[in-house]
């Protein structure tokens, strides 16, 4: 039947021939339907095929049954864009032409997703946006920012105060880092999916292990995925503590600025405690982990977190119960539920706009499938919103962690993997603290993988953060900017 | 009010004293320099070289070399040895002002830090501004940096602080492989530091590439653009080995043993 799509489950490892194949408005035509049918789109993936074109395949999450559906484009250098009726497919067709080279056509503004002008002129349209007027001015800022944080360059088109429209230009942090997961199984692999966005490391070296996982056949032992889910946790809790405190730094809450900090640092220390790293790096490996946790520890982690959790639990009220912070942070900064669907937001800055997404309830891999995690949502999609579901989730993070690291099930810490399986696509998603991460291989005839792609959550949120800057002061940026606290290398990749 | 007050007195006072010498201040399983053993090799055994994702390490006579300006500190060399010839131990002074210190062989101490000399130290050793730039850092490093001023470290009761600007700064301080997009950014800000000016290189990826390294789109390290004057490894490197690293180049911590 004409429109028909694949139907697999996260995580997941099909036979390239397997996933129905269209031609340009076919495809189109099919992704579209199933857009309209309630379901998201979660990448769109370019390969090499063995004649030497460029094959492209669509995953798109149906949420509500947990199940993601997959079509293929036939070789085509183009295909009718997606944009024009769903706002949310943008930087997903911007990255496939960049990368690709296949251009959906009638793309509302084909701007490069990471590239910058150089030697050569990058693809696409790459000017900025201008808001005339005789009273207008823009204000530029970066690629070098004030603080201690990575680049990426910031248009604000001003009137007076407020702004009508930000346009966000990344793409500084490029490291070519997809290029090292390429060919055969190597060490290299894990290492550069703990980098791609460094302060995820749990969450793509684990992503990136269920995806290898599923191209092996292979599933790493209940032990391992627990432990893995404690590191997650720890690694969420630990970055929405340390961003509530930057939140609060921001509205010279200072209180609240410092003990987090603090606080912060005694979360990533379990972690160290663990894997001998701060960040959890060297923990997470395809088929299993490299480091046990035993009774002992496990019961000493618990006190510790514990304290931890009770610590930052008054450091945090004392900033949501105060008069001056809510007066901030209250209305600042909006994106409604309505905007936030229609672009695509995923992860904890979606759930602050009110809607229900979240990984580890709709498509629960490893030990989420055994002990889930309650979504928390907001409603208003403001700062306050944003302040407010991180609160919540580290309640929810911290009480699994101590449920999980209680019962450890039992099992080999690590179990081989390989080879992999030919002709093959493989899909991961992972829940990281951000949203959801995306990992995708492609294998040719002789189990080598000759595509990879990694969607980090930020990719669909960075607009969401130049949409809640419209109609705002420009003052509030700051503010606005660290309540999503986005990834610049983990999009640049 | 009161309530922030209580709250303090619960959370109480936990700035870190500066490690003595000899001290280790990060817990046991932290892997800090490694440990190599001398003549243990199997002949023709490369388990370690194979194992590791970024050729950090060489088997050879008398036992494997490794750089630490190149390695991650996974632990897959020391999973790898059938031998048991590598480990690593707690200590977390790795940084030294010549590159080719970074390199170890079995026996090998923390590398030697080379303390200013001269108007350098007049000038930096009570006060170093530093400017950060992150050129395709992953924000690991950028996180362990910013975790310096934090009332733990409390780096800036040592006269050193993060500016805003690189006209009030020092140093300059790189992470990341330094991508090709970030090139042109890197060197204006290193042009804006008023002289003299120091180069740090923070984290394997600014040292030579880290995970990234040979990458067509990045540079293996801030080396070959800029002079390096102090070279702190670690994937990311901890605070402490930060800390330790920039307050032995400043004469504020001794310790150039090597
Ligand atoms: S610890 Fe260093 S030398 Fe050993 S495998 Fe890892 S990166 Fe290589
Ligand atoms: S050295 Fe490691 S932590 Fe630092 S920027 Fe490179 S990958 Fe990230």
């Amino acid at each position: 039947m004409a429109g028909d799509l694949l139907s697999a489950r996260n995580p997941l490892c099909v036979e390239l021939d397997a996933i129905p194949e269209y031609v340009a408005e076919g495809f189109s035509a099919a992704v579209s339907s199933a857009l309209e049918k309630g379901t998201r789109l979660i990448g769109l993936f370019g390969y090499p095929k063995k004649t030497g074109k460029t094959g492209v395949i669509a995953a798109l999450a149906l949420d509500s049954e947990g199940i993601i559906k997959l079509c293929r484009l036939a070789p085509s250098p183009s295909y009718p864009s997606l944009t024009v009726r769903h706002p949310g497919a943008h930087s997903l067709e911007r990255s496939l032409y960049e990368s690709w080279r296949v251009e959906p056509e009638g793309h509302p503004w084909l701007k490069p997703l990471r590239k910058i002008d150089l030697e050569v002129p990058p693809p696409g349209d790459a000017s900025f946006y201008r808001v005339e007027g005789e009273e207008i001015h823009e204000v530029a800022v970066g690629p070098v920012h004030a603080g201690i944080i990575e680049p990426g360059h910031f248009r604000f088109q001003c009137h007076g105060e407020n702004v009508f429209h930000l346009e966000i230009r990344l793409g500084y942090q490029h490291r070519g880092a997809l290029g090292f997961l390429l060919g055969d199984i190597s060490p290299r692999w894990a290492a550069v999916a703990e980098s791609i966005t460094g302060d995820t490391a749990v969450g793509g070296a684990t992503a990136h292990a269920l995806c290898l996982e599923a191209l092996c056949g292979v599933e790493a032992s209940p032990r391992a995925e627990a432990i893995r889910a404690v590191a997650l946790e720890l690694e969420r809790i630990a970055y929405h503590v340390g961003d509530l405190g930057a939140l609060g730094n921001d509205v010279g809450f200072l209180p609240t600025a410092q003990y987090n900090g603090r606080i912060r640092g005694d979360f990533l220390n379990c972690l160290m405690t663990i894997s001998g790293n701060r960040h959890g790096r060297g923990l997470v490996r395809p088929g299993g982990v490299l480091f046990n946790v035993d009774s002992k520890a496990a019961a000493e982690l618990r006190k510790r977190i514990e304290t931890h959790h009770r610590e930052a639990r008054r450091s945090i009220d004392l900033l949501l119960d105060a008069p001056s912070v809510m007066a901030r942070f209250d209305g600042t900064g909006r994106v409604s539920a309505e905007d936030a669907r229609a672009i695509g937001l995923v992860g904890l800055a979606a759930r602050a706009s009110g809607l229900t997404l979240d990984v580890r309830t709709d498509h629960p891999a490893g030990a989420s499938r055994f002990r889930q995690i309650p979504v928390s949502v907001g409603a208003h999609g403001d700062v306050h919103a944003r302040a407010l579901v991180r609160s919540l989730e580290m309640d929810r993070s911290a009480e699994f962690v101590m449920e999980t690291l209680g019962a450890l099930p039992e099992g080999p810490l690590e179990i081989p993997c390989g080879p992999l399986r030919p002709d093959s696509f493989a899909l991961a998603l992972v829940e990281a603290w951000r949203g959801e991460l995306v990992h995708a291989k492609i294998t040719d005839n002789l189990g080598k993988v000759v595509a990879a792609d990694v969607v980090d959550p930020s990719v669909h949120n960075w607009f969401g953060l130049a949409l809640c800057l419209r109609g705002q002061a420009i003052s509030d940026f700051p503010l606005c900017n660290k309540s999503f606290n986005l990834a610049y290398a983990g999009h640049d990749l | 009010m009161l309530r922030i007050l209580r709250t303090r007195l619960s959370l109480g006072h936990r700035t870190a004293p500066l490690p003595k010498p000899g001290e280790q201040p990060v817990a046991e399983g932290f892997r800090g320099l490694p440990v190599l053993s001398p003549g243990r090799c199997f002949e023709g055994c490369r388990a370690c070289e194979e194992a590791c994702p970024v050729s950090a390490i060489r088997c050879g006579e008398g036992g494997p070399r490794l750089d630490l300006g190149t390695c991650l500190f996974c632990p897959e060399c020391e999973r790898a040895c059938p031998n048991g010839c590598i480990g690593f131990s707690r200590e977390h002074r790795l940084a030294a002002t010549r590159r080719e210190d970074l390199v170890i062989g079995p026996g090998s101490g923390p590398p030697p830090v080379k303390p200013l000399e001269g108007e350098l130290k007049s000038l930096f050793s009570r006060s170093l501004k530093l400017r950060q730039v992150s050129a395709g850092g992953c924000n690991g490093c950028e996180a362990e940096l910013i975790v310096t001023g934090t009332l733990v470290f409390d780096f800036p009761r040592f006269g050193v602080q993060f500016v805003a600007s690189p006209r009030h700064a020092d140093a300059l301080v790189v992470t990341g492989p330094v991508s090709k997009n970030m090139l042109v950014a890197l060197e204006k800000s290193y042009a804006a530091l008023p002289p003299p000016k120091l180069v740090i290189a923070c984290g394997a990826c600014a040292i030579g590439g880290g995970p990234f390294r040979g990458s067509p789109e990045a540079h293996d390290g801030v080396g070959s653009i800029l002079p390096v004057d102090l070279w702190i490894p670690g994937c990311p490197p901890h605070p402490w080995t930060i800390v330790d690293g920039i307050l032995r180049l400043m004469g504020v911590l001794e310790g150039s043993n090597g």
